[in-house]
């Protein structure tokens, strides 16, 4: 605060008060907090640095071998310096587009790359993460589908974001039924005799799934579609470089977590959620979008549109209660995908795929697992094992390794990117052998 | 655009050499693959590095100059939290990698949230939610389940004053609760006689700011605490106003139950242009166990441990929310430490009086009267130039500073919110001030400048009607119309 004495004095007699406590006469004098607060003395940037210093070798970095919808992909060196632009992270939400156009063409630029991802017309600005925009992918399904309030989601997403899309159908009301998964993919005989209830508005299904598979949809959209229904398809983005895309696949909305274009793994955040979807049902979609457009002297630029959907104008009518969302990593994947291209995508992928069938092999081989399911998959997948999990992985966090995620009783997930090399995968199949 | 620099067979990367001697991908059955194109942009690094610096120059930010906008509390971000949120040891954490190799993430959580509560006199806070419209439907969320939980369903109407920013009754939307509205008196503040008959039995809580959005401390608040607990309803506190109290007044004090904090508000963290943002809940001894999932707690021995409570009204986020926002938020507190802290809210309130006092000879002033943290003109006093708010805020961008918050609250027609915040100085009030005055003078003088208005900026005034009429979202839908 760069107030000085007289700074003070001078506004003060300017405001026509006496002192700065006078500011607060018309609080109740009650709660004015008189006591001290539970927290540390100032710190100077020395003493800053050393706490953190001292935080940071309470964390251990490990070599990571868990996915579970986060992964450790590589992070281009050039993307720090470029987001620490303070033009960019230090601006509001681009409302004056005539002093905001950095912002708004990079979201425009993130909002096409996704939508070749996808392959789907639109995208929006960003959600919070991969949960909440599937979540919002449910809310979105209920409003287009009339009178409709029951959404089917196969138990095949990944742990978390069922936990988070049950939360939010729980609040706010949506019926939601969770079909339980059959050798590790939707259960579509299940989803079927749902969807022939005739009063589904939407099924949600997730590609590559929690064990790591990936799905086959094929007859999945039309079957929705005629039953007056939607299709979601929570994707892993970076996968969709090879994998049949959501459009492709016939799904109405695309949701899913940006993490894995190379963002870090950051305990958990922040990443963005991505949502596209086609133009039908673009104005029942949440969030910001930014369009195309012209000033008064034609010149191309760029501004936030279709608000109309939004909670600032709309209130409680709204499409969603979205104001904030993760812009600074929207610019983060536009980056990320810009550096990569299509084929340092493609390369990404068959190295993390080549990877994981390299060790999902190795790992056999060991006598110590056994295939749970015989699917295809990518960059993570699942095996049956006798061994108790909590100890493997106790036994490998000693040896500086992140071990499998617990997938259910007696399976476990490994993942492998591009990131991790064939020592790596070759010393964590020496330990396992060791048991 | 990115993609109009695009030349086959330009990278941008480099990346190992595949050492695997597996069929990889070819192992996967053909009709699950891609066929469509993809087409990005094949680029070089360079390209890549001087195309967004180039963007990065068409940008204003709070580095760049003053932002007097109101409500959203554009204070400045400093450096040390930015270097110290990089930190390689946090940055290479997974969040499901076992609590005894990320005890220092999770004490910084838990010092966090600590913190926090001493802040706002709550009993914890949950830092998962990821903005602040996320926390506030977080914390009605609690507010439900402590209804449910205790058998009393017909609770479900949540009274939100109809000055209240818009995210407040879309969040009531989202979790599943009706609106009802309080009226406010003209001078913002709610108005307690109409509140009294809205206090039955279907009465969750009621969602307030305070001071509320015209800046003004709602000096009833204890009446309105009363009422509405004797009523067996709770208090939810926006702290998107928070900032003027920081130091001074505790929500917890006033009776609130439940509240969001908005760290990239009240505690310095960046905007980044509309996010990450990071919105904690806090809530009353109590409330505690309704928190969601995952939990951050300290154990006897002092270690810490994530928890999945029974009782949790769910999950709202995949893991620990928007975890390196928080990094900043721990250094910014540390940095202004338990004694500075408390010249926060009283600085930032300094700098908005005096504001407020040296324009309110050329722009009307409602509501007369010591404000908090921020205030409102209803557009210049002299309205017989026809300049408007808007003509004024988009002038005000030729002069090099951001607008402020324009036509909210809608309590007025003209409405021009303005927020300094605590980290400016009398220098750069002074230059706004006078540039304030300039204008009005303009508008009075040579209307048609300020009607123009902006005149320099990289674009001038956007037909923002067609792009909502016909809606271009990508390069290829651009190019398809050319």
């Amino acid at each position: 605060m760069p107030h000085t004495e007289s700074d003070i004095r001078k506004m003060l007699d300017k405001i026509g008060v006496e002192k700065i406590d006078d500011l607060y006469s018309d609080v109740p004098q009650e709660v004015i907090f008189r006591e001290e607060y539970d927290l540390p003395s100032a710190m100077s940037e020395i003493e800053l640095r050393r706490h953190f210093e001292e935080l940071g070798k309470k964390n251990r970095t490990l070599t990571v071998f868990g996915g579970g919808g986060v992964y450790d992909h590589y992070s281009p060196s050039v993307i720090p310096h470029l987001l620490a632009r303070s033009e960019f992270y230090t601006a509001y939400t681009p409302y004056q587009p005539e002093i905001s156009q950095g912002t708004l063409q990079y979201i425009f630029e993130y909002q096409s790359m996704i939508s070749e991802l996808t392959g789907m017309e639109a995208t929006n600005a960003s959600m919070y993460d991969g949960a909440t925009a599937t979540a919002e992918a449910m809310f979105m399904m209920v409003a287009s589908a009339r009178k409709k309030n029951r959404v089917v989601l196969s138990e095949t997403i990944s742990e978390r974001v069922l936990e988070v899309v049950k939360t939010y159908a729980d609040f706010h009301g949506v019926d939601l039924t969770v079909v339980p998964a059959k050798d590790g993919v939707t259960d579509r005989e299940a989803v079927s005799a749902e969807i022939g209830k005739g009063d589904v508005a939407g099924v949600i299904v997730a590609c590559p799934n929690r064990y790591g598979i990936i799905e086959d949809f094929t007859g999945l959209a039309d079957e929705i579609h005629a039953a007056k229904g939607y299709l979601a398809i929570n994707a892993d983005p970076s996968t969709l470089a090879v994998l049949r895309t959501p459009a492709e696949w016939g799904a109405d909305i695309a949701v899913g977590d940006g993490q894995s274009l190379g963002m870090p793994m950051s305990f958990g955040g922040p990443y963005l959620g991505y949502m596209s979807c086609g133009k039908d049902m673009l104005r029942k979609m949440p969030g910001r979008v930014v369009g195309a457009t012209k000033d008064i002297d034609g010149k191309r630029c760029f501004v936030l549109t279709l608000q109309a959907r939004e909670q600032h104008i709309r209130r409680q009518k709204a499409t969603s209660n979205i104001c904030s969302n993760q812009s600074l990593m929207a610019l983060y994947a536009t980056i990320y995908l810009s550096l990569m291209g299509r084929q340092g995508l493609v390369e990404v992928n068959t190295l993390s795929c080549d990877g994981a069938h390299y060790l999902y092999k190795k790992l056999i081989e060991t006598g110590k697992f056994e295939p749970a399911f015989n699917k295809p998959f990518l960059k993570e997948f699942t095996l049956k094992t006798n061994l108790d999990v909590e100890k493997l992985n106790e036994y490998l966090l000693k040896n500086d390794i992140m071990g499998p995620i617990s997938a259910g009783e007696g399976l476990v997930s490994f993942a492998v990117t591009e990131k991790r090399t064939k020592e790596e995968i070759d010393k964590l199949v020496t330990l396992i052998s060791e048991i | 655009m990115i993609f109009e620099l695009s030349r086959p067979g330009r990278k941008g990367y480099e990346l190992p050499a595949d050492k695997y001697n597996t069929d990889g991908l070819k192992d996967i059955p053909a009709d699950l693959l891609r066929t469509q194109p993809l087409d990005l942009p094949e680029v070089s690094e360079l390209d890549v590095v001087r195309h967004y610096t180039n963007l990065s120059n068409k940008n204003f930010g709070v580095d760049t100059g003053f932002y007097p906008l109101g409500s959203c509390t554009m204070k400045y971000n400093p450096k040390i939290s930015e270097e110290l949120s990089a930190h390689p040891a946090f940055a290479g954490l997974h969040p499901l990698q076992d609590a005894d190799s990320a005890q220092g993430a999770l004490e910084l959580y838990y010092n966090l949230q600590h913190a926090l509560s001493s802040l706002a006199g709550l009993s914890e806070f949950t830092l998962n939610p990821y903005a602040g419209a996320h926390g506030e439907l977080t914390g009605l969320m609690i507010m439900k389940e402590y209804h449910r939980s205790r058998g009393d369903h017909k609770r479900t109407r949540v009274i939100i004053p109809d000055s209240a920013h818009g995210t407040n009754p879309a969040s009531a939307m989202v979790a599943g609760m009706e609106v009802v509205e309080v009226k406010s008196k003209p001078n913002g503040s709610v108005d307690v006689e109409d509140l009294k008959p809205l206090l039955d039995d279907t009465v969750a809580g009621i969602m307030m700011t305070n001071p509320n959005t015209l800046g003004m401390f709602e000096i009833e608040i204890m009446e309105i605490a009363k009422l509405v607990h004797e009523a067996g309803g709770l208090l939810y506190y926006d702290g998107a106003n928070f900032n003027p109290l920081l130091g001074r007044v505790r929500p917890g004090d006033m009776g609130f139950d439940i509240m969001h904090i908005n760290l990239h508000k009240t505690f310095s963290t960046p905007h980044g242009g509309g996010g990450p943002g990071s919105g904690p809940v806090g809530v009353r001894k109590g409330l505690e166990k309704f928190l969601p999932n995952p939990r951050v707690k300290k154990g006897e021995d002092g270690k810490f441990y994530v928890e999945f409570d029974k009782d949790s009204l769910g999950s709202v986020s995949t893991f620990f929310g928007n975890f390196s926002v928080m990094m900043r938020a721990y250094a910014y507190i540390l940095s202004l430490g338990k004694e500075n802290i408390r010249n926060v809210g009283p600085m930032a309130t300094l700098n908005a009086n005096y504001i407020k006092e040296s324009l309110k000879d050329d722009y009307l002033l409602p509501i007369d009267g010591v404000c908090k943290h921020e205030f409102v003109f209803d557009g210049l006093k002299d309205k017989s130039t026809g300049v408007t708010t808007l003509n004024v805020a988009k002038r005000l961008l030729d002069y090099g500073f951001h607008a402020p918050t324009i036509y909210f609250p809608l309590l007025f027609h003209e409405s021009m919110m303005i927020e300094p915040t605590e980290t400016e100085s009398l220098e750069t009030l002074d230059e706004f001030i006078e540039v304030m005055h300039k204008v009005a003078k303009e508008a009075r003088e040579t209307p048609e400048d300020v009607k123009n208005a902006p005149l320099s900026t990289a674009v001038r005034k956007l037909d923002e009607t067609s792009a909502a009429k016909n809606p271009i979202l990508t390069y290829k839908g651009m190019k398809s119309q050319d």
